[in-house]
């Protein structure tokens, strides 16, 4: 029963940094290469979430996907989706949060690495795809690695989001810091010191490989 | 035969640069080019790469269209058949060496080619390491054998000499006269140093300011300005003192510091930081080996 929170925080933050993964490499690529005029927008896009307050993304997440506005109405009866209040509606809500955790690293790792790389291997007769496959996403692993653990992190510890468009569903929606929040509510100093601790723990623990790793200290050990 | 006339905007250090090349080359010849940093040498090279877009121009390689853009035609740098040799080398910092090789070879070459290449460029004992721990000459050899890999129809080296000392230096001018003629390959060399082209090149281009300002064979190109029978070096003065009553003026030419008598009604003409020409008429140079390649 204690543990229901703290599973449920992880499967969030592990499903949301799946994603992440995912659409974060096209993302970063174009905006590491592009000369496009529009990338100062997209850049704009993808960083609000680290100034804006976790309560309006949540507040405009809320409004969009609720079955009484027209989105939300739309996603229920084409695609049997609710946003709201549910897992996947967090899981969605993650992904746009944690998005600048994810994309920065991975975007100035392209950049900083050597256009040279890139030319050299489209001059092979290589594509693009396996160029970024084969050739860049290899040379900016430190930058992968802390994009990774950044997004999951950053998941573990959201609040104002989730408080927002997912509630407090026992099973559902009710991830270890909303639990606490609960807790505390209801004076339940001992248990919330529980959760507490255990996301203290393992924040520490997280923080600390992506410390290490870019301190090259863990290097000698994967090569 | 390569045919190109192509024009681009640069921007460079000194303002906007209007990059405007004409010229055609026969196959197989190995062509420098020369010219001030800045001066689109480079650019040149990268055009032909299809790294770097002209605005117009064409560029017609073996009566197959490269660049045409009034034909919209701009056949990607994957497709172009070039091995390139960068200045920072480029090697993949996550394959060893081998890898790296095996990289640009895969799908066009049998092994024993490969295996060819690693005994053309004695790469034997480096190929397990990664480039991060080769040193540049080595790092040179491995670039310039992966460009290779890829079976290329033209090299393209983009100054990749100038790192090294000179004893390398010449060893990897021999490597890259070795390749040439070996795959019959058409070369393209960036070069700063005149003792290099006479000795590697068929052809120079001097560039100057986006601009082709002279070409020809090397002797051609540079018989007035830097062969002469007489005995001269250019330098710049370091330091000018008075002894007695004559003056001292050193001159550093290349690595060499020397020393020059001047007369005093001379030496007002003179003062730190001057260009000069250092020369002796009535004189017989001798030449000795100071050591062998």
């Amino acid at each position: 029963m204690i543990w229901d929170p703290i599973i449920l925080t992880f499967q969030l933050a592990f499903i949301t940094t799946v994603i992440l993964i995912i659409i974060s490499i096209p993302i970063s690529y174009w905006l590491a290469y592009t000369r496009s005029t529009v990338k100062p927008v997209i850049e704009t896009i993808v960083s609000m979430p680290l100034v804006l307050p976790p309560t309006v993304l949540g507040f405009y997440l809320l409004v969009a996907f609720s079955p009484s506005n027209a989105f939300g109405n739309w996603l229920d009866h084409t695609f049997g989706l609710r946003l709201v209040f549910s897992f996947e509606g967090l899981v969605l809500a993650s992904v746009i949060y944690s998005l600048p955790f994810m994309v920065h690293p991975i975007q100035s790792g392209l950049s900083n690495l050597s256009t040279s790389l890139k030319e050299a291997s489209y001059l092979m007769g290589k594509s693009r795809t396996s160029t970024l496959f084969q050739v860049l996403l290899p040379n900016i692993k430190p930058s992968l690695i802390t994009g990774i653990v950044l997004a999951f992190a950053h998941t573990v510890g959201e609040f104002g989001v989730v408080l927002m468009i997912g509630g407090s569903i026992p099973g559902q929606t009710r991830v270890a810091s909303i639990a606490i929040y609960d807790e505390v509510e209801s004076l339940n100093y001992d248990i919330a010191n529980s959760y507490s601790m255990i996301l203290f723990a393992v924040t520490f623990v997280i923080l600390f490989a992506v410390y290490t790793i870019n301190g090259g200290f863990l290097k000698r050990f994967w090569e | 035969m390569i045919q190109f006339n192509v024009q681009k905007k640069l921007d460079a250090p000194g303002g906007e640069m209007l990059l405007d090349l004409q010229g055609e080359f026969p196959q197989g010849q190995l062509i420098t080019i020369f010219g001030e940093s800045g001066a689109g040498k480079t650019s040149l090279l990268r055009i032909f790469a299809g790294l770097l877009m002209p605005e117009t121009g064409k560029i017609i390689v073996n009566q197959q269209t490269w660049f045409d853009n009034r034909k919209g035609i701009n056949l990607s740098p994957q497709k172009r058949k070039i091995g390139f040799v960068f200045q920072d080398y480029a090697l993949f910092p996550n394959m060893t060496v081998q890898k790296n090789i095996e990289f640009a070879a895969k799908n066009r070459q049998n092994k024993k080619e490969i295996t060819d290449l690693f005994d053309l460029f004695n790469l034997g004992e480096l190929l397990n390491k990664k480039p991060e721990t080769l040193s540049g000459g080595q790092k040179q050899r491995v670039a310039l054998a992966r460009a290779i890999a890829s079976k290329p129809e033209i090299l393209m080296l983009d100054e990749p000499l100038s790192a090294l000392d000179h004893v390398m230096r010449s060893k990897l001018q021999d490597y890259i006269l070795t390749v040439h003629k070996k795959y019959n390959l058409t070369t393209f060399l960036v070069s700063h140093d005149v003792g290099e082209i006479f000795k590697m090149a068929d052809k120079v281009i001097v560039l100057d300011n986006g601009k082709i300002t002279n070409q020809g064979t090397p002797s051609e190109v540079f018989s007035n300005k830097h062969i002469s029978g007489k005995f001269q070096f250019t330098g710049e003065i370091i330091r000018i003192e008075k002894e007695d009553v004559i003056y001292v003026v050193t001159v550093l030419i290349g690595n060499s510091m020397v020393k020059v008598v001047s007369e005093e009604k001379e030496i007002h003409q003179f003062s730190i930081g001057d260009k000069v020409l250092v020369a002796s008429k009535a004189f017989n140079p001798i030449i000795q080996k100071i050591q062998s390649k």
